[in-house]
């Protein structure tokens, strides 16, 4: 097989935007199914009383990568063409920052603002018009910051180049951290 | 209305999710996005306005070339996100019109905290090339390390600065 599909040339770009939609939808039915539609049960993750974000964002993020690391070493998916974010050290330091503030102030993060507006809330959709109106602004006002926008560029660098160690190692090492992660998550609730 | 049904375990919830990034990243050879969508719509919104001041912009009129900005395939997929979000919600008895916020903080108060957070994560996501879906997500799926940076900084800073907005939600 080869996978990815799109970078074989075996969908259209027609085809590529209908596969946007279904893959949003499923994304969409995830994060709701999850609660993570509101922003009392994403608050409550930075007052330590509702751990959901963490479990539900490391669950999902140790599968994909548990599901790329096997199917790339099946050879089912060419992972040299799947894109892998590029890496700019300050910009991303100082962009966690903020954008970790504006989570906490605002209770929900893009995708899950679209969630919450979509599923009846309103400060779901205020979060989606101040976030329109970040982008917007900074867009705008993009001269001024892109010296710092484009310094500390390091490409698309992975953790097992950076460290010099095998991917499947850190591969593992990252399952060992999220199942203590879960441990110390169901503790902490159960505190309570 | 039929009593709300109760949210998934989270942990069959993640499993899920991981999946679809998986599908993502066999389909399209990309992951999951949002704040792309928000910048592409910034920029088309702009070329309509004020084409000239788009154009100046190198972060907008990034979005002008090829099929422009309202054929943003992040803008497809977050459109997508907003139908399943409703679906999961109508068929578990969840929709509901409301302001969701805490006792002691007024409608009008907490719609300006959601909009000032928002903005807040439009210029960090900017900076940051992306948000907890296009970023943390995607790139921590795929090991990148800015990825892990960003998560990392993104939930220090959320914990910093949450004792500050605790009043919010009790």
């Amino acid at each position: 097989m080869s996978a990815p599909l799109a970078e074989f040339g075996l969908i259209s770009s027609g085809a590529s935007l209908i596969a946007a939609v279904a893959i949003g939808i499923a994304f969409g039915w995830t994060l709701e199914r999850a609660g993570l539609g509101s922003a009392r049960k994403l608050s409550a993750q930075f007052t330590l009383t509702d751990l959901t974000v963490f479990k539900v964002m490391f669950s999902a993020i140790v599968t994909a990568m548990l599901g790329t690391f096997f199917l790339g070493w099946l050879g089912v998916v060419d992972l040299r063409r799947v894109y892998v974010p590029e890496t700019w050290l300050m910009p991303q330091l100082v962009g966690g920052l903020v954008f970790g503030a504006g989570f906490v102030v605002a209770g929900l993060c893009p995708g899950t603002s679209c969630v919450s507006a979509a599923t009846g809330r309103v400060d779901g959709a205020a979060v989606m018009a101040g976030m329109f109106t970040g982008v917007l602004v900074t867009g705008l006002a993009f001269s001024s910051l892109q010296a710092f926008y484009e310094s500390t560029a390091r490409g698309s660098i992975t953790l097992p180049e950076l460290l010099h160690v095998p991917y499947g190692v850190v591969v593992f090492a990252v399952v060992l951290i999220a199942l203590g992660g879960f441990r110390g998550a169901e503790w902490v609730e159960k505190r309570q | 209305m039929k009593e709300a049904r109760p949210y998934s375990n989270p942990y069959v919830a993640g499993v899920g999710l991981g999946l679809v990034l998986l599908a993502a990243f066999l389909v399209m050879g990309r992951g999951l996005g949002a704040s792309g969508a928000f910048t592409s719509a910034a920029a088309g919104v702009t070329a309509v306005v004020s084409p000239a001041r788009a154009a100046a912009s190198p972060l907008l009129s990034r979005y002008l070339g090829g099929d422009g900005p309202w054929r943003e395939w992040l803008l497809f997929e977050l459109a997508g996100v907003a139908i399943g979000g409703f679906l999961s919600a109508w068929l578990a008895g969840r929709l509901k019109r409301e302001v969701e916020r805490g006792p002691r903080v007024s409608r009008g108060g907490r719609l300006a905290f959601a909009f000032g957070g928002g903005a807040l994560m439009g210029l960090g996501a900017v900076l940051a090339r992306g948000c907890t879906s296009g970023i943390a997500l995607t790139g921590g799926a795929l090991l990148g390390v800015g990825s892990w940076l960003f998560i990392g900084a993104a939930f220090a800073a959320a914990y910093a600065v949450a004792p500050l907005t605790r009043r919010l939600w009790r």
